[in-house]
């Protein structure tokens, strides 16, 4: 019988810790398809955050560093310099990337280093227990937020990506959705295309920031996730190619 | 090359750095340690290697940790503050069990303090310095030839023991010129880095980590780490002696203010008081055996340091009671003088007839 699907060997045969209806699962499998695609895995060095996907190393298959809070884009960079020829990946929460972490991110495209980083912005710090991002939207109830995030005092949600696609540094900069099959499709090419511009030696800096569904944190089903990801998070960070 | 040359004590470091085969040097401009940064931003890309000016202390220690987790030979630099902030990335070099060395070229403290030379981070350097039960191994040199000779063994021991190597020197030392020797000696047999990060060619995954969630998996880690270091402490001290035999009166001192000592305890000598001195130059691990064999006479033990007191504090359990411990302390970019140390040893000395 011809296989027409199977499991992409750099994503491990085991189940995950997330949360039912999570999206980090899915943002874990398009990297790990197009590691393999590309037949990248034995050059390839993953930095995993702190935050929900601190265990990635766990579900893919390649070298991976756990690194402190916000720090993966200078790890990246300390990595890169001194192997240009290895492919090195951050991956990234909003609390991590946002918070924390907006000097290392923003040097390091400001410098142009030549990694790629997929930002995973699901509006809550998750690990933490569900408390305001910098991501989250007005009006969003969270841990930190009972009576929703307001503008004054809490400020309005920071779209990091349209930050980073000023600078001469980032070459490519676009923020898909992981909701719907149709979204996941342009997720996957918008990742792989990011991968192969470092393959190819292309002189800059690329992020592919991924809306992506909490729906403990959001107090949602999973569907209603989906949906809230459609109508409400890109009214504020809207999809599409934002540089390259 | 093996001439005579004269050199700043940065200068001198960064240098030999470069000899030891550092890979790749990360680093935030701080006084009064800038000559480093300046001499590795023109000499790394001559060598065809790495350097980088961060946008932080915090970047550049973690840029270290990426470089240091691929395998690569790697070291940033950095004064009081900056070490501070660099103190996270310490943590995680620790527990992830990742080589690096760390320069600082201490200033006054604390907060933004002064430019003056100090001895302030003893405390900091030694007892780890960052979160978690962990140690650095430290020297104090207090020479800018000895702080040339410390570079390469800092680095074969930062691969040996998968640690990082604080090499603690002061303003002083940092833009003092002295006329050095230069040269590549052998170093040490090193295990291979197999635990590196290259790409997973032809094995299984290679995991650099620091976080470990299962019940009693910290525990083991840690004991694990323990272990490590009790080696370092039984096979790395170093330490200079000099007229202990017969001293009544024996100085406690390190680094810069170890000089100033050696002249003060010379003239005490010349006026016939039985003083002698020693020098710690590994900080960590301490040489708490020598102090302790020294104090199993009777003589009164003095510290002279560039702070309020920190090194005091492991001279006295190395003493462990058995002796007087005092301490002539100069805090806040203060250096004290040969003869500020010669009253001190004085007024502790028993009066003998002339």
């Amino acid at each position: 019988m011809e296989t027409v699907f199977t499991r992409t060997p750099t994503f491990k045969d085991c189940p995950t810790h997330y949360c039912p209806g999570c999206g980090h699962g899915i943002a874990h499998r398009l990297i790990a398809e197009t590691i393999d695609e590309l037949d990248i895995r034995d050059r390839t060095i993953g930095i995993a955050p702190v935050g929900c996907a601190v265990l990635a190393y766990d579900y893919l298959d390649v070298d991976m560093i756990e690194v402190a809070h916000g720090r993966a884009p200078a790890v990246a960079t300390g990595m890169k310099r001194t192997n240009p020829d290895k492919i090195i990946f951050s991956y990234q929460g909003d609390g991590d990337l946002a918070a924390i972490g907006t000097a290392e991110i923003i040097h390091a495209a400001h410098r142009g280093e030549q990694i790629t980083v997929i930002f995973i912005n699901n509006a809550v710090f998750g690990m933490t227990g569900g408390q305001m991002a910098p991501t989250t939207v007005l009006g969003q109830i969270t841990a930190t937020t009972p009576q929703g995030r307001e503008a004054a005092g809490e400020g309005f949600p920071l779209q990091v990506s349209e930050l980073l696609a000023l600078l001469p540094g980032a070459i490519y900069v676009e923020r898909c959705a992981l909701s719907g099959a149709a979204g996941i499709r342009k997720t996957k090419k918008a990742i792989k295309h990011a991968f192969e511009l470092q393959v190819g030696g292309a002189q800059g800096f690329s992020l592919v920031e991924l809306l992506s569904p909490c729906p403990v944190y959001w107090r949602m089903t999973p569907a209603e996730s989906m949906e809230w990801i459609e109508k409400e998070m890109t009214k504020v960070f809207p999809l599409g190619r934002l540089k390259g | 090359m093996s001439e005579r040359v004269l050199m700043c004590g940065n200068e001198a470091l960064a240098e030999a750095a470069i000899i030891a085969g550092c890979d790749a040097y990360f680093g935030y401009p701080i006084t009064p340690q800038n000559e480093i940064p300046a001499y590795m931003s023109r000499r790394m890309p001559e060598e065809g290697r790495v350097f980088v000016q961060s946008e932080s202390e915090l970047a550049a220690i973690s840029m270290v940790f990426g470089a240091s987790a691929t395998g690569k030979r790697t070291m940033t630099s950095s004064s009081s503050p900056g070490i501070s902030l660099m103190q996270e990335g310490i943590s995680y070099l620790a527990g992830a069990e990742l080589p690096a060395v760390v320069v600082n070229v201490m200033r006054g403290g604390p907060g933004l303090g002064n430019i003056g030379p100090s001895q302030c981070d003893y405390f900091q350097a030694t007892r780890g310095g960052g979160h978690g039960d962990y140690r650095t191994i430290v020297f104090g040199p207090s020479s800018v030839q000895e702080l040339v000779d410390c570079m390469p063994l800092a680095f074969d021991l930062a691969d040996q023991y998968r640690m990082t190597v604080v090499v603690l020197a002061d303003g002083i030392l940092g833009q003092m010129m002295e006329p050095i020797v230069l040269e590549k000696k052998p170093g040490r047999e090193l295990p291979p880095k197999d635990w590196a990060l290259t790409g997973a060619k032809g094995r299984e995954q290679n995991i650099v980590r620091s976080l470990w969630l299962p019940e009693g998996s910290l525990e083991k880690h840690n004991n694990k780490l323990q272990a490590k270091y009790e080696q370092v402490q039984k096979n790395e001290v170093l330490c200079e002696q000099y007229e202990v035999d017969d001293a009544e009166i024996v100085v406690v001192a390190y680094g810069v203010a170890a000089r100033v000592v050696r002249a003060a305890v010379n003239k005490a000598r010349e006026n016939r008081i039985k003083a002698g001195w020693i020098r710690p130059i590994t900080l960590w691990p301490f040489p708490t055996e020598q102090i302790s064999k020294a104090a199993d006479e009777f003589r009164i033990f003095l510290t002279v340091e560039m702070s309020n007191g920190q090194m005091v504090e492991d001279v006295k359990l190395a003493v462990a009671g058995k002796a007087p411990v005092l301490l002539h302390g100069r805090p806040g970019g203060g250096v004290p003088t040969v003869d500020e140390i010669l009253d001190k040893i004085k007024q502790l000395s028993i009066p003998t007839k002339s």
